[in-house]
């Protein structure tokens, strides 16, 4: 089983005036194609720093990170923006959509950075709004939308470019349960089909859907609970 | 990548945020719009200076009667009935670097024909005033010296007061009413279009000085006139034929030592060279006023685009996240500054000269158009526009995207 995400001793430091706050003080972590992981933790343990590193949103203070076999810490930002654009899908608990935009314009988006052609950009943002069930909804603009709608708009954007890898975090904290639900369900759905994701959540229930728990605590990996066995029959590797 | 590109995602994010654009847009419309409309009135005043200059002629003089001294209050230039027609007739015939004396009384009046009436300016003169102005007779004949000795009921018509009254027909021997008298057309000029100033000289009607004074206009000094114009025989006797009237009128009204000068003598060209000088001045003060509005115009645009900075540096952080690469980010909102700086530029400059026409017509101010302060105001509201819209945005591309993200 090959890894995506290799992560080897990150630390990340944030100087505040006369303060240090040590977010994360060296975590290793290797997940694997296929996977499901949820992380957990207590509130300030570093679990946003982490994904936000996974995501190449924020530079490590020290410490590998190999992507898909790829080397990123030490890329250039041009060479970062490509692998988000890329290799990465990012869902944020805000949901962070461009305002008074079409949710198909906000889906689109990634793929018009990734230099696709508007017809077949257009296809595939269909077909991504499709796979969460908003393919009715693609002309609303985004402050049209529920909450949950709104998620589930962002997870085709994240979906849209066909990335390697799924970071969410906590992307069910501003949904109630219901919603949240819906949102597991296409998680769960995207992972049998072979997606890699990886998703920061406070509720157990939630993180019951994973077939991967992970623990933080204090900028430390507490617990892992390891790679399931066969992650999900019919995953292909 | 498709060059297109930054446009297509600029023009939608304008779009998006419609109030936005045009907000920012009407900063650098009304700063345009102000300086080309205030810099078209002071040029178009001190052109139509110019203008009068070079139609006037320059070896003409002006007698004012009152007059302007430093001991205080006088009645003003114009106003004091100290000008009498006798000394009109003394300077034409002893003065001898005097060409011509026109003295004038300008008034309105209603006219009748049978059952047409229009409403007019009127001049009474002499014969002399149609030759100074150069103005010819089409048909009929001119005033003469008698007409005026004899305050005969003649008048002669211009162009538009004509067709006004009588239509295609020739007037030339008909009646017409002013003020219910009646008066026998003699004369009509040929047309002389509208002047420097926009105003129709040919709306116009000239009776003998004498006929206006006693019938017409009234007047509450019988025998004084209003200002008068002279034409000296040459440029070069100029100065001659004002110190000859000078020296008549002084002996005249008889100024001496216990009576100080109750009339103004004047060079024309060089009061309109003074008017000139004002039309200057006022026009750089339009300017400045108009630079003013510029510079509020072009804090309006920075605060706004300073403003929505917040949002834009959240807005920002999306799309560096999924993928923006720091160049897509500069090309977009350099894009955006140009394209909201040349839409808000051009509208700008049709409202400026649309305005400026309007003015022109409204107001009767003559304006002209001046491509300089054009292109200043352009340029100057674009260059603020680009750089408020430019750099803020340069800053945010250069945060991490989570910072960018989490920017409030
Ligand atoms: N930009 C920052 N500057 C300074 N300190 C920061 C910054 N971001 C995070 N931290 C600190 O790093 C630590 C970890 O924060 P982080 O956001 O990763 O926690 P978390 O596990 O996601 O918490 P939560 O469950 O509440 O979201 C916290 O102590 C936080 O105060
Ligand atoms: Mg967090």
């Amino acid at each position: 089983m090959n890894a995506i995400v290799r992560i080897e001793g990150i630390t990340k430091v944030y100087q505040m005036g006369e303060e240090t706050v040590h977010a994360l003080r060296g975590v290793s972590l290797t997940v694997s194609q296929g996977e499901f992981v949820a992380i957990m933790g207590s509130s300030g343990s570093g679990k946003s720093t982490c994904m936000h590193i996974l995501g190449c949103l924020d530079r490590p203070t020290s410490g590998q990170y190999v992507l898909d076999g790829v080397a990123v810490e030490n890329m250039g930002k041009n060479e970062l923006a490509e692998i988000r654009n890329k290799k990465l899908g990012f869902v944020f608990q805000g949901f962070n959509l461009l305002s008074r935009t079409s949710a198909l314009d906000n889906v689109e988006l990634p793929l018009v950075y990734g230099g696709m052609p508007p017809n077949k950009r257009r296809q595939c943002a269909m077909e991504a709004l499709d796979m969460v069930g908003l393919g009715e909804r693609a002309g609303h603009l985004s402050n049209q939308l529920s909450g949950g709608q709104q998620q589930r708009v962002a997870i085709a954007r994240a979906l849209a470019g066909n990335p390697a890898l799924i970071l969410a975090d906590e992307p069910t904290g501003n949904l109630d349960s219901h919603m949240s639900e819906e949102i597991m369900d296409i998680f769960k759905n995207l992972n049998s089909k072979g997606k890699t994701i990886i998703m920061v959540t406070h509720e157990p229930d939630i993180a019951a859907h994973a077939s991967r728990r992970i623990t933080f605590k204090d900028g430390l990996i507490i617990d892992d609970t390891g790679p399931a066995v066969i992650p999900f029959p019919g995953a292909e590797a | 990548m498709d060059i297109l590109l930054p446009i297509k995602i600029a023009a939608r994010a304008l779009r998006v945020n419609l109030m936005r654009s045009f907000l920012t847009m009407l900063g650098i419309m009304i700063g345009i719009g102000a300086v080309i409309i205030m810099v078209a009135v002071g040029t178009g005043a001190t052109k139509q200076i110019s203008d009068q200059i070079a139609t006037m002629g320059s070896n003409l003089i002006i007698i004012l009667p009152g007059s302007t001294t430093s001991s205080g209050a006088h009645s003003g230039m114009g106003s004091a009935p100290t000008l009498t027609f006798d000394d009109v007739k003394a300077i034409r015939s002893e003065c001898p670097a005097v060409l011509r004396v026109a003295p004038e009384q300008r008034g309105t009046a209603q006219m009748v024909a049978a059952n047409m009436n229009w409403s007019t300016g009127i001049i009474g003169t002499t014969p002399d005033f149609l030759l100074i102005r150069d103005w010819k007779i089409a048909s009929g004949r001119e005033m003469t010296e008698n007409d005026v000795d004899m305050a005969q009921k003649v008048c002669i018509l211009g162009a538009t007061v004509a067709e006004n009254l009588f239509g295609d027909e020739d007037p030339v021997g008909k009646q017409v009413r002013i003020k219910g008298v009646p008066f026998q057309v003699i004369g009509l000029l040929e047309a002389k279009g509208r002047s420097a100033q926009g105003t129709d000289q040919d709306d116009t009607a000239f009776l003998p000085v004498t006929t206006a004074q006693r019938k017409i206009i009234g007047n509450a000094f019988p025998g004084t006139v209003g200002p008068t114009l002279v034409q000296a025989v040459s440029e070069a006797k100029l100065t001659q034929a004002q110190e000859e009237i000078l020296a008549l009128l002084d002996q005249r009204h008889h100024v001496g030592a216990n009576k100080e000068r109750d009339y103004t003598v004047r060079n024309l060209s060089e009061i309109l060279a003074v008017a000139q000088q004002s039309a200057k001045t006022m026009s750089m003060l339009l300017g400045a006023v108009a630079s003013i509005s510029l510079i509020v115009g072009g804090i309006g645009i920075m605060n706004i685009m300073l403003v929505s900075v917040t949002e834009r540096t959240r807005e920002i952080g999306i799309r560096m996240a999924i993928g923006a690469k720091e160049r897509d980010i500069l090309l977009q909102f350099l894009a955006e500054a140009v394209l909201l700086t040349m839409l808000g530029g051009f509208i700008g400059i049709v409202l400026g000269v649309a305005g400026a026409y309007t003015i022109s017509g409204i107001f009767g101010w003559p304006t002209l158009i001046s491509s300089q302060a054009i292109g200043l105001a352009v340029a100057f509201s674009s260059a603020i526009g680009i750089f408020f819209g430019f750099y803020p945005a340069r800053k945010a591309a250069g945060l991490n995207p989570i910072d960018a993200l989490r920017y409030e």
